[in-house]
């Protein structure tokens, strides 16, 4: 067994932080697609990528469904659900206040996984990944041929949320939401249906994230609000409302996690990413890509 | 004409309703025994099978013609991996339903929290949890006078490892572990235990319990060229470690997982990357492989068939310690009948009872029973364990 270099290490743990950022990332992103249109943390964002994970490993594995059309049937559900939400949790409140709203996604992320526990159990699922298990040696670093999947979908989300808004009609008139609603209504158009949108967009996203993480650490009833919570801190880091600032976010989220654990210590891991939070929000309290009369103009 | 018919149907109910009630009385009384398991919530996985296998062993007991002539009821909570419903659940159990002793809690931190509930009200308590610290009182240095429990404790684990990497002449070792109470609880012991073996730990990692990746952790570990590792924790992110272990190519380097790896479904989901991995596993795991002769086949054996042919699902250790400390709270109860008092006394000097997880043999100062003989080491080979030695 030969010793790994020094560089090597660097390069494993950036590849490996990448990979887990990715995933942070795209949470991060669907939490500011919400934000956006609703001025609302939904809290149920991290059920959406364990709806993800779980819902493929049954119709990829259970059922038997081919990669190709598992794959979208799965975002297809849960962006159903997504729906459901919206419909179910969010419109039928009376006179609602930004903190009711939040307080209801909470009772969702809570009967979701609820239910998740009583389809699937408790245990773990596996996922085949996409093109193998074979591993990559690239200088002296492993690379899984499912972290290229993680990134790549990571990159693919992102070019695809920036044509949808800054290119597309309901693009922009869900932009024009985020910037005032109420001007947005007067103008013609339907707010309610951008929520609803909002929420569909976020679910779809939040499944991706499940599906490509799910072949390398498993997927459980119960993940979901662990990586919300990270998600989250890739919000805050990256600037709330900002899509640029989220992909950061997640990316630097990620790689600090991987760094801190390799060459200071993994047992406060978790800690670092905090400390590294706090520092930038101390200088810059919006956020690395937020911007300060934006966030003055917000409720919440 | 009406009258008498009334009269007749009068009679027949009544005469029909005795029948009924001596029905329900073949049991002449009960004897109520406890149960606190984790069904839902963090500890569900142990809670779940321990639930399964207490009903079930109280439903064989019954058939058989219940305890002496009288029935053994189980009343179960569940406490949801929560401390203070824990507590509650136990103080209910021996204020309103009057039970003669407790089973449970799953877990080690619940465990904890109730044994002053049980030293108060002077009731039983056989817990399927694994710290030492249950049957260890720190200040007097001896066990609690009411607490018992049934799993093999960690540093039982970790003897039988360091055991097995010592006569393979192997000192350099690398620590990892999970931050949740079953990790930290383990990496303790393997440092305390580490100078006893001459063990040379040259890296100590950790993980959250829901961390996707530990691919970081072990490049450092690789880094330092340790000549075996062992991992502590239960859960998905054993399996990563697992496969991330595979992954970087370190499969020189032996791995050795904690007994929480005794379930063939780790072996499935690791989806080849387990092959080679080493475990300490109570025999229960293990019905299967047991030779012939060995003391715990015929109960071992009995339970997988029951459990699987009831359940329809692969056993799990974790019901075994359920298995242990119902049946020894029943056999204290054959003996000493409804006494608290004389089944502390009798558990406290049962020996050589043969139970899921080892030969059983409790003292004064031992309230656990166990050696560490009562784990083997077994080595994954294909999906299914086999035995070295």
């Amino acid at each position: 067994m030969e010793k790994i270099t020094l560089a090597s290490q660097l390069l494993q743990y950036l590849i490996t932080g990448l990979t887990v950022g990715s995933v942070y990332a795209m949470v991060a992103v669907g939490f500011n697609i919400i934000y956006n249109v609703t001025e609302i943390i939904n809290f149920a964002q991290g059920e959406f990528v364990m709806l993800g994970g779980l819902i493929m490993v049954s119709l990829h594995v259970a059922v038997g469904l081919p990669i190709i059309l598992a794959f979208p049937a799965t975002i297809v559900l849960v962006t159903m659900i997504g729906i459901l939400i919206d419909r179910l949790a969010i419109r039928p409140i009376r006179r609602p206040s930004v903190l009711t709203l939040i307080v209801a996604t909470i009772a969702v992320s809570i009967l979701i996984k609820g239910t998740a526990s009583l389809i699937w159990g408790k245990d773990p699922f596996d996922l085949p990944a996409f093109s193998g298990r074979n591993p990559i040696t690239f200088l002296g670093a492993v690379v899984q041929p499912q972290y290229f999947w993680v990134i790549g979908f990571l990159i693919i989300t992102a070019v695809a949320l920036s044509i949808f808004f800054n290119r597309t009609i309901i693009g922009k008139a869900m932009t024009a939401c985020a910037d005032n609603a109420d001007a947005a209504s007067l103008v013609g158009i339907n707010v309610k249906q951008m929520i609803l949108l909002s929420f569909a967009l976020s679910a779809a996203i939040g499944a991706v994230a499940g599906i490509a993480i799910t072949p390398i650490s498993l997927m459980e009833y119960d993940r979901g609000a662990m990586l919300a919570v990270k998600g989250f801190g890739a919000v805050i880091l990256g600037g709330l409302g900002s899509f640029p600032g989220a992909i950061l976010g997640g990316l630097i989220m990620g790689s600090i996690e991987s760094f801190g654990a390799g060459l200071i210590h993994s047992g406060y891991k978790d800690a670092f990413a905090l400390i590294v939070l706090l520092i930038i929000l101390f200088f810059k309290p919006s956020g690395l890509m937020g911007s300060i009369e934006i966030s003055r103009i917000k409720r919440f | 004409m009406t009258l008498r018919r009334i009269f007749i149907i009068a009679t027949i109910c009544f005469f029909s309703m005795g029948l009924l009630i001596s029905q329900a009385n073949a049991f002449d009384g009960e004897y109520k025994v406890g149960a606190v398991f984790s069904v839902t919530g963090r500890g569900s996985f142990l809670g779940d099978p321990e639930k399964k296998t207490a009903r079930m062993l109280a439903e064989k007991i019954n058939n058989a013609g219940g305890i002496n002539g009288k029935k053994l009821e189980l009343v179960l909570y569940d406490d949801e991996g929560d401390a203070t419903k824990c507590n509650l659940a136990v103080k209910k159990l021996i204020t309103r339903h009057k039970v003669c002793a407790v089973i449970g809690p799953s877990l080690s931190g619940l465990s904890l929290a109730v044994i002053p509930v049980a030293e108060k009200y002077k009731t039983p308590l056989v817990s399927c949890a694994a710290s030492y610290k249950i049957v260890h009182n720190k200040k007097t240095g001896k066990p609690y006078k009411w607490v018992f429990k049934s799993p093999q404790s960690d540093s039982m684990a970790v003897k039988a490892i360091y055991t097995h990497l010592k006569n393979r002449g192997i000192n350099k070792i690398a620590i990892i572990s999970v931050t949740s109470g079953f990790g930290a609880s383990g990496r303790s012991e393997l440092i305390r235990l580490a100078t006893e073996y001459n063990m040379n730990i040259i890296a100590d990692e950790k993980y959250g319990p829901k961390d996707t990746d530990m691919t970081a952790q072990l490049t450092k570990i690789k880094g330092k060229a340790p000549a075996a590792i062992v991992n502590w924790s239960i859960g998905p992110t054993q399996v990563t470690v697992t496969r991330n272990w595979r992954d970087l190519g370190m499969a020189g380097i032996p791995l050795y997982q904690s007994h929480g790896f005794g379930s063939r479904k780790n072996i499935k989901l690791a989806a080849g990357a387990a092959e080679g991995v080493l475990c300490p596993l109570g025999g229960c795991n293990i019905a299967e492989l047991l030779p012939a002769d060995h003391p715990q086949k015929s109960a071992t054996m009995d339970y997988l068939k029951d459990y699987t042919a009831k359940y329809n699902e692969p056993l799990s250790s974790f019901g075994g310690h359920a298995w242990d400390a119902l049946q020894i709270v029943v056999n204290a109860l054959t003996a000493a009948g409804n006494d608290k008092a004389g089944i502390r006394d009798y558990i406290e000097n049962t020996k050589g009872f043969v139970g899921q997880h080892g030969v059983f043999n409790f003292s004064p100062d031992d309230h656990n029973g166990l050696t560490k003989g009562a784990f083997h080491m077994v080595i994954v080979k294909g999906d299914n364990w086999a035995l070295v030695d």
